[in-house]
């Protein structure tokens, strides 16, 4: 016996819009029964995790502040993804971002260096993550090396990079021996939206990136030769695109976008360099731009979903005991449901038993 | 009229008022069709027909709106090719399913069930390949073959399996007549064996000699069950599309003389192992002519294609020559601008990307005009387009800007070529121009190349069809080995000379390239 899916003839845009909200309550369904065979109350767990946040102005604004990074990452997660290009790295580029642009907030910290300091810092971000993302790109185009393999294993050299760098040269020299920097100065501080706010300017940069994004990857010829290497790669080629550019050009943006979070993160949210400055946000927004279905505005919305389970699962874990780790198993179920009901909405699954056609 | 009078037993398959609905069209609709054991029964019809639909109904790709299909007089419901390989049926498709970075041993093998191996394969097809002359070289990759030697591929991988029901859709648009030719020897010895054939294709002529059986399909409708041997090729084209079919008119050639291409000492190592090498080339096509290709498939078409094309670069920029700027390490998009325009061999996939709507595939090659001069994409110019290619080329679509792959394959490669011949470029290469097209369609793609020419433009025409190219050419050159004979005016050739040249024969006389 086995499945056999065959392609549905015709599907409604309805179905179509309604299949992530379907996959979001199946998701709530399992997860509320792994909480219920841990012995904890499903309901109080939905408060804590869904409610709660919802109803509580500062529990909004962390909301925000988590789906910033999230969002930038997965944004330019799009661009690969559409081409059928796979950079799992994207948590590498978000820490060599926020190393490189570091570098220029701990040069300058304690003189009198001005405005400039800031905008080059993020510029440095971008440059650091687009050029640790053209390293896979690169090894792909020029020795046809993995890039899944690549990208994803560069990630630990950028995290152990980081690692040396915040207990050795980088390390705050009156810090009582914590492995963390100074902290950056006020000139090298993304400053908050709004007075006394939590929220940086980072998601001011998640807006812009999403428009321009909803922009270029739908009105755009660069848009549609992105579509179409993904899909037809020979008619990309005979179209007059080269796969090798866009290789290139793609990982780019996703690099600096990556980066570009992390220095966000970093100088706007965490203040200084330690040893950990993501929870797996890179990794966390393959979910997210799948989630979103690789499109800008559905990804803007996965992200404040999945931001929400980042919150939810801290205040869950201190309120119900429940672990950590249960958040990274929730968003695990939730990308396997929102692949599957894409798979269902698309496919027919048929039960085959053997031997039918004898 | 009954099928076949020589059996006595039940028909091996008879399908029973099958319809299918694609929204408003019905793409089939309550067709009836018997076949018998070891019967050769023709399925025919013009470009979206419904041949296509109807045969991939039967072999349990596409499940039918409605119908019944009897397999030796018992209902089966066919949900999968795995059910129907399973009854016996095998299947060629019109559009090949081959993986292209997988050997050919390794494509069959993945194919086939379990027990198979790829030792197995191997060595069986070795036998299939001798005793069908079909010749095969197992390592070799795939993406590295012709179209012609691909649908070997499909064909053997049928074989293989003993079918008692074989399908094969189009199975000589892309071969040379001598493959044909084996093709046939091969279907009859199977049909001598008992099994059945359902052989859909264009050309009457060859199924005239093979079958005993027709189907006629207009409309998604049955319109007669003949015995072809008792009607005309006119006759038939006549049942298939209501009414007759003309011939290409030659139109009043404008005088111009203008070199628009010339190929000078093209060389090209192969781009992969196995593939061919070009060597040496020279070619002129001026404005105002067509310029035949001919050759058997595989001998560096693809490559020359490329080549031209620019999908391939050429380290001397001088090898090729377009509109008088050396071009040979510019890419498509440059040559593209400087008038040229391409319709490679392979539609889907190459030439059209299939999940695309058909104003999107516009992109692929207009992107320098109007609809997407900017860098932004203006959509209503590009369903405009879309729109007036259609319209002008005849191009039958199930609904208003379908995706390439819901149009039947002649309706596509009329898409395809229109696309091109559109942009009233001064150069077009067309690789394969009219291959599974059905009569009415190629007379129009070659009353447009040959349009195409009067109005200036220079044309150049790779094909395998000799018919064509002596219809449309005006000078001609045969390929082999990736050299290319001298360039003749069409009437000077004879079909002799140019077997001689398509079995390298005639190149031990030397290598003088009339320009
Ligand atoms: N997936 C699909 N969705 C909608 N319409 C389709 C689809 N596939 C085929 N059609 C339409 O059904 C009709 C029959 O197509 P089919 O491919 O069977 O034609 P055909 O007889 O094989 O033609 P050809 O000789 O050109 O291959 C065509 O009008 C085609 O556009
Ligand atoms: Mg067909």
């Amino acid at each position: 016996m086995r499945f056999e899916l065959t392609p549905r003839a015709s599907v409604s845009p309805v179905v179509r819009a309604l299949a992530p909200v379907a996959a979001f309550i199946t998701a709530f369904l399992i997860a509320g029964l792994v909480i219920w065979l841990m012995g904890r109350s499903p309901v109080a767990a939905f408060q804590v995790y869904v409610s709660q946040p919802l109803s509580d102005p500062w529990a909004l604004q962390e909301l925000l502040v988590k789906a910033t990074p999230l969002a930038l990452i997965a944004i330019g997660l799009a661009y690969c993804f559409r081409a059928n290009f796979w950079n799992i790295g994207a948590e590498g580029q978000y820490v060599v971002g926020a190393v490189l642009g570091s570098w220029l907030a701990l040069k300058t910290h304690g003189t009198e260096a001005g405005f400039w300091v800031l905008p080059v810092m993020l510029l440095l971000g971008i440059l650091g993550g687009a050029l640790y993302g053209l390293i896979p790109a690169f090894l792909k185009t020029r020795f046809g090396v993995n890039e899944i393999l690549t990208s994803l294993m560069l990630v630990y050299v950028a995290q152990l990079t980081l690692d040396y760098l915040v207990r050795g040269p980088w390390r705050d020299p009156k810090g009582f021996n914590f492995p963390q920097s100074v902290t950056f100065d006020p000139s090298a501080t993304l400053p908050p939206v709004l007075e006394a706010g939590r929220v940086h300017y980072g998601a001011v940069f998640a807006a812009v990136a999403v428009l321009v994004t909803a922009v270029v990857l739908g009105r755009t010829l660069f848009g549609y030769r992105l579509r179409l290497t993904g899909d037809a790669p020979r008619a990309a080629r005979f179209a007059g695109f080269s796969t090798k550019a866009t290789t290139l050009a793609v990982f780019a943006i996703s690099g600096g976008l990556a980066g570009l979070a992390g220095i966000a993160e970093v100088s706007g949210q965490i203040g200084q360099l330690q040893p950990s400055i993501s929870p797996g946000y890179g990794f966390t927004a393959i979910t997210v731009a799948f989630l979103g279905r690789l499109n800008p505005i559905g990804i803007l919305v996965a992200a404040l979903v999945v931001a929400l389970t980042f919150i939810g699962g801290e205040s869950a874990q201190i309120m119900l005991k429940l672990p950590l780790d249960l958040t990274q198993a929730f968003q695990g179920i939730l990308l396997l449901c929102v692949l599957a009901a894409d798979a269902l909405v698309s496919y027919r699954v048929r039960l085959i038993s053997r031997g039918v056609a004898k | 009229m009954k099928p076949d009078v020589s059996s006595s037993g039940p028909p091996l398959v008879e399908l029973k008022g099958i319809s299918k609905r694609y929204g408003e069209l019905l793409a089939n609709d309550g067709i009836d069709l018997t076949i018998a054991p070891g019967e050769i029964h023709a399925l025919l019809g013009e470009n979206g027909a419904g041949k296509s639909t109807l045969v991939k109904i039967l072999y349990g790709v596409i499940e039918p709106t409605a119908g019944e299909i009897l397999w030796e007089g018992r209902p089966v419901s066919i949900a999968s090719p795995v059910e129907a390989r399973a009854l016996g049926i095998g299947m060629v498709f019109q559009h090949f399913s081959l993986f292209d970075e997988l050997t050919v041993a390794e494509n069959i093998a993945v194919a086939l069930s379990d027990e198979w191996t790829l030792s197995t394969v191997r060595s069986r097809l070795g036998e299939i390949s001798h005793a069908y002359g079909l010749a095969l070289e197992p390592d070799r990759a795939v993406w590295t073959l012709s179209a012609g030697e691909r649908q070997r591929i499909e064909i053997v991988r049928c074989l293989l399996q003993n079918p008692r029901l074989l399908i094969l859709d189009e199975p000589t648009s892309v071969l040379t007549p001598q493959e044909a030719e084996h093709l046939f020897i091969t279907l009859n010895k199977l049909s001598a064996d008992g099994c059945s054939i359902l052989y859909i294709s264009h050309k009457l002529e060859e199924v005239r000699r093979l079958c005993r059986n027709a189907t006629i399909l207009r409309g998604g409708r049955v319109v007669a069950t003949i015995d072809p041997r008792e009607s005309s090729a006119r006759e038939i084209a006549a049942l298939m599309v209501g009414n007759e079919v003309g011939e290409v008119r030659t139109s009043a050639r404008q005088g111009t003389k203008g070199e628009m291409l010339r190929v000078e000492h093209l060389s090209m190592a192969p781009g992969s192992l196995h593939g061919q090498a070009l060597a040496d080339i020279n070619l002129v096509a001026r404005a105002g002519e067509i310029v035949g290709i001919a050759g058997v498939a595989g001998n560096g078409q693809t490559e020359l294609f490329a080549a031209l094309s620019g999908e391939r670069l050429s380290d001397q920029a001088g090898a090729v020559i377009i509109s008088g700027k050396a071009c040979g390490s510019a890419g498509v998009d440059d040559r593209r601008r400087l008038g040229a325009a391409f319709v490679p061999e392979e539609r889907l996939g190459h030439a059209a990307a299939p999940t695309h709507r058909l104003s999107e595939n516009t992109l692929i090659s207009h992107a320098t005009t109007e609809v997407s001069r900017t860098g932004f994409i203006v959509l209503s110019a590009a369903k405009r387009l879309a729109r007036s290619i259609v319209k002008t080329f005849d191009v039958r679509t199930p609904e208003t800007d379908p995706q390439a792959r819901k149009l039947s394959g002649g309706n596509l490669q009329k898409f395809v070529i229109g696309r091109e011949i559109i942009r009233k470029p001064k150069l077009l290469i067309v690789d394969q121009p009219t291959w599974g097209v059905d009569a009415g369609a190629a007379r129009l793609i070659r009353q447009a190349l040959v349009d195409l020419a009067g109005e200036g433009s220079a044309v150049v025409v790779i094909s395998q069809d000799l018919d064509e190219l002596f219809e449309v050419a005006d000078r001609m050159a045969v390929i082999h080995h990736g050299r290319l004979s001298s360039l003749k005016p069409i009437n000077e050739w004879t079909k002799e000379a140019i077997g001689l040249e398509m079995l390298g024969v005639a190149q031990t006389q030397g290598t003088v390239h009339a320009l």
